[in-house]
């Protein structure tokens, strides 16, 4: 725990809401990592008496969450808000089948997609599916909303949506511990099917419910605390929910607000109430202009999109610029510098992979994870990326719209959470439509770009427990596909033979890529054993620079130079290794044709 | 308390930022102030530019320092100190280590290591306050300190005693790491000053 001061703590958005969870009693919760979401079960799991896991998707995760919640466990399910959409389909459906104990759904949005492919604004979801949407601004206002969903998931029989923003979730603040709450719900096996099996008859009954209660919500939305107004300067006055609200007391800090801790349903009494007391309303939100729609759609006159950004993330600066154009303050104009985009870690078991693929002549059908980076120059070997599991189905896609010998033409590569996120339905449909494309699995053993998760490849649980490892090559196999390769990518010029068999066959074939990624904690414990170069030997080839490895670099001569160090006149330079970045990869090593690059004996 | 100030953290993924930025923080904490801190994880951590955002004041609304705000910016790489200079004003002082990591076209040879570059920041009238925080961990001991030496550097421009930071270094640093790590504090407050 960590203290700030005797009665505080400083936390994250993401600690605070797994503190909040623990306060509220949760039993159960599941989900799937991904980035700004992952750090609530990472911290959740640490508390006693409640179970916490890592589920292969979001779907799964949130529908262990409703089992729990039907067995009368107050549950919780977290997800990245593209994670949302894959468990979009129970969600909507559990907004039918109403709750048993308390069942919060948090959605941590990424504006300006810092680690994301797309910034959608998943309050919609809580229009969609008729669900009440909590948005806290900070950490402690985090903790204290999850609670208080929790009661009011249970008063109202309603899975609510607690929704996050990576300026929430991954913001440092000061929270104050508080009470445990007791349970309310009983837990136990509770027969009733007329509110818990959606079949036609029965869901047109429930669907009549979700209208009486939204009905309800919205009168809870009048007096809740979370939605109030802050009197002040009644010349600009200001409607905000989220972080956005923090932007606009900082811009405006005289002005009144009308701050929504509720943002879905809206209090439409109080938001007339507040256009009233003031003489122009602004709506200030980041992404979609959600409030805006339906303020208008009320008779409400007010300003949204037409001044604030609808793309990416807002600050201080663009509210208030944006409001009050004259306030501008001027800042420096930036500087052209070499960029420094993320790139593979060295020693990454990926990179060797896509430099084999630079060098085929395919279309890369690649997916999410740190391997998204084979992109980046100087491998350049992905060509497309949609979402979790696309890869393969796409590839597919391809090559039967491509036709005759597309087979050789197209790939696909995913990694081994990915997989088994939603890789392994594409599989089967490349098998039973009968394509014969190649999927190379990129299995490290771990869930590595959200920071070492362990997954159901991974033979451990989120809890450390050891767990039942899938077999990737039983699992191919049984699939249908009928040729499943093992390669070691550290040895480049050996999997460049397997790759090339691999994409030649005419029936659908399986690559996996085994080689443990260097962040696991067993991995940064190896004795540290590196490479170096023989810079007498190095010719200036480029082989192992065109790798990409952050340990490698590129010294060019000065004219004269080489001769001068005794080199070839014509040779351009040399490259050399960084010893302490160097993580033992040997693949520099498997390029270098002329002995230049040597392991260090340990 | 009526001092308030916006310290940017800036660097190359890997290099400490975050417990840096940690430390602070419980300092300025420690002393009575309110503070926010934004980071960002994910893929932004993959050896690429990193930056974590400290705002420390009576109350502190947004999580974000605005451009042009930014009063302190401590830099560990050259260029990453240089790269954020829409966020500060003249007047600002920047505390930077003096260290050059290699972006992927510099070591791959297709361009330059800009020369000079922090006179991008001198010449708009911004204090640069060179450390060697690497020489510096490795004359304490510990080349792993680098990032604790540039928290001593910035101690000396902040509103906290010493004895704060040594308290709050105290209980965030595992034990057998802690004299090392006071060791490199002071090294870095005396470069600072």
């Amino acid at each position: 725990m960590t203290n700030a001061k005797d009665d505080t703590l400083w936390m994250s958005g993401n600690e605070a809401i797994a503190l909040g969870a623990w306060e509220a009693g949760v039993k159960v919760a599941s989900g799937y990592p991904g980035t700004p979401s992952t750090e609530i079960l990472e911290n959740l799991c640490r508390y006693d008496g409640v179970y916490s896991e890592w589920a292969p998707n979001e779907k799964v995760g949130l529908e262990v969450a409703i089992g729990a919640s039907f067995a009368g466990a107050r549950a919780l399910a977290t997800m990245k808000h593209v994670g949302v959409n894959v468990a979009a389909d129970p969600l909507f459906t559990a907004s039918y089948t109403g709750v048993g104990g308390g069942l919060v759904l948090v959605t941590a949005d990424d504006p300006e997609m810092h680690s994301s492919q797309n910034e959608q604004d998943n309050r919609n979801y809580a229009f969609a599916a008729k669900l009440p949407m909590l948005e806290p601004s900070d950490p402690m206002e985090a903790k204290e909303m999850l609670k208080a969903a929790y009661e009011l998931s249970e008063e109202y029989d309603t899975p609510a949506m607690l929704r996050i923003t990576t300026r929430v979730a991954h913001v440092k603040g000061v929270v104050s511990p508080g009470e445990k709450l007791p349970p309310k719900v009983e837990i136990g096996i509770a027969k009733v099917p007329a509110k818990l099996v959606m079949l036609p008859s029965l869901a047109k009954k429930r669907r009549e419910v979700l209208e009486e209660r939204m009905g309800r919500l919205r009168g809870l939305a009048e007096v809740s605390p979370f939605n109030r107004i802050e009197d002040g300067d009644r010349k600009r006055g200001f409607i905000a929910s989220g972080v956005s609200y923090l932007y606009v007391r900082e811009a405006f800090p005289e002005a009144a607000v009308l701050k929504l801790g509720i943002c879905w349903p809206l209090p439409e009494k109080k938001i007339r109430e507040f256009a009233a007391m003031v003489d122009e309303l602004y709506v200030v939100e980041e992404l979609d202009p959600f409030l805006e729609t339906h303020i208008k759609a009320m008779g409400i006159g007010c300003h949204g999109k037409d001044l604030i950004p609808a793309i990416g993330e807002l600050n201080t600066a663009i509210v208030r610029n944006a409001i009050d154009p004259a306030g501008r303050r001027e800042s420096f104009a930036p500087v052209d510098l070499p960029p420094r985009p993320p790139n593979m870690c060295a020693g990454c078991p990926h990179r060797g992979i896509f430099f084999n693929l630079s060098r085929m002549k395919v279309f890369v059908s690649g997916d999410i994870g740190c391997y998204t980076l084979g992109f980046l120059p100087p491998l350049s070997s992905m060509d497309a990326c949609v979402c979790m599991g696309a890869s393969v189905p796409i590839a597919h896609g391809m090559a039967k719209a491509l036709g005759e010998g597309a087979h050789s033409k197209v790939v696909s590569i995913i990694g081994d959470s990915t997989f088994v996120h939603s890789g392994i339905t594409g599989l089967i449909n490349t098998v039973y439509n009968n394509s014969a494309s190649t999927l190379i699995i990129l299995d490290n053993r771990i869930t590595a770009m959200t920071g070492q998760q362990p997954n159901p490849a991974s033979g451990q649980t989120i809890m450390g427990e050891p767990a039942h490892a899938l077999d990737l090559e039983g699992l191919c196999r049984a699939v249908g596909v009928r040729h499943v390769y093992t390669v070691n990518p550290h040895d480049v010029p050996e999997t460049r033979k397997v790759l090339k068999e691999a994409v030649e066959l005419s029936e659908p074939s399986v690559v996996i890529s085994r080689a443990p990624c260097v962040l696991l904690p067993e991995m940064k414990a190896r004795k540290p054993v590196s490479y170096f170069t023989n810079q007498e030997n190095c010719v200036g080839c480029m082989a192992c620079i065109r790798l990409g490895c952050p340990a490698i670099s590129w010294t060019a001569f000065e004219e004269g130079e080489a001769e001068l160090r005794g080199y070839k006149k014509s040779q351009k330079g040399v490259s050399k290794i960084d010893e302490i970045v160097c993580n033992d990869c040997g693949q520099c090593a498997s390029l270098c044709k002329f002995n230049a690059i040597t392991r260090k004996e340990a | 308390m009526e001092a308030n100030g916006n310290i940017l953290f800036s660097g190359v993924g890997g290099q400490g930022i975050l417990l840096a930025s940690e430390i602070t923080a419980y300092s300025l904490l420690a002393a009575g102030f309110d503070a926010k801190k934004s980071e960002v994880h994910g893929m932004a951590q993959r050896g690429g530019s990193v930056t974590a955002q400290l705002r420390y004041g009576k109350k502190v609304w947004s999580p974000l320092i605005e451009p042009g705000c930014a009063d302190i910016q401590v830099a560990f790489e050259m260029m990453e100190a240089v790269r954020y200079l829409p966020m500060l004003h003249a007047g600002s002082t920047v505390i930077v280590n003096t260290q050059r990591i290699l972006p992927p076209a510099v070591a791959t040879g297709q361009t330059a290591y800009p020369e000079n570059v922090l006179d991008h920041l001198s010449s708009r009238n911004i204090r640069v306050v060179p450390v060697d925080a690497f020489d510096l961990a490795r004359a304490v001991g510990e080349v792993r300190t680098a990032n604790v030496v540039m928290v001593g550097a910035l101690s000396a421009f902040l509103p906290v005693d010493t004895a704060v930071f040594a308290e709050v270094i105290g209980t965030r640093v595992p034990e057998r790491f802690r004299d090392v790590n006071l060791k490199a504090f002071e090294a870095g407050r005396q470069a600072g000053w």
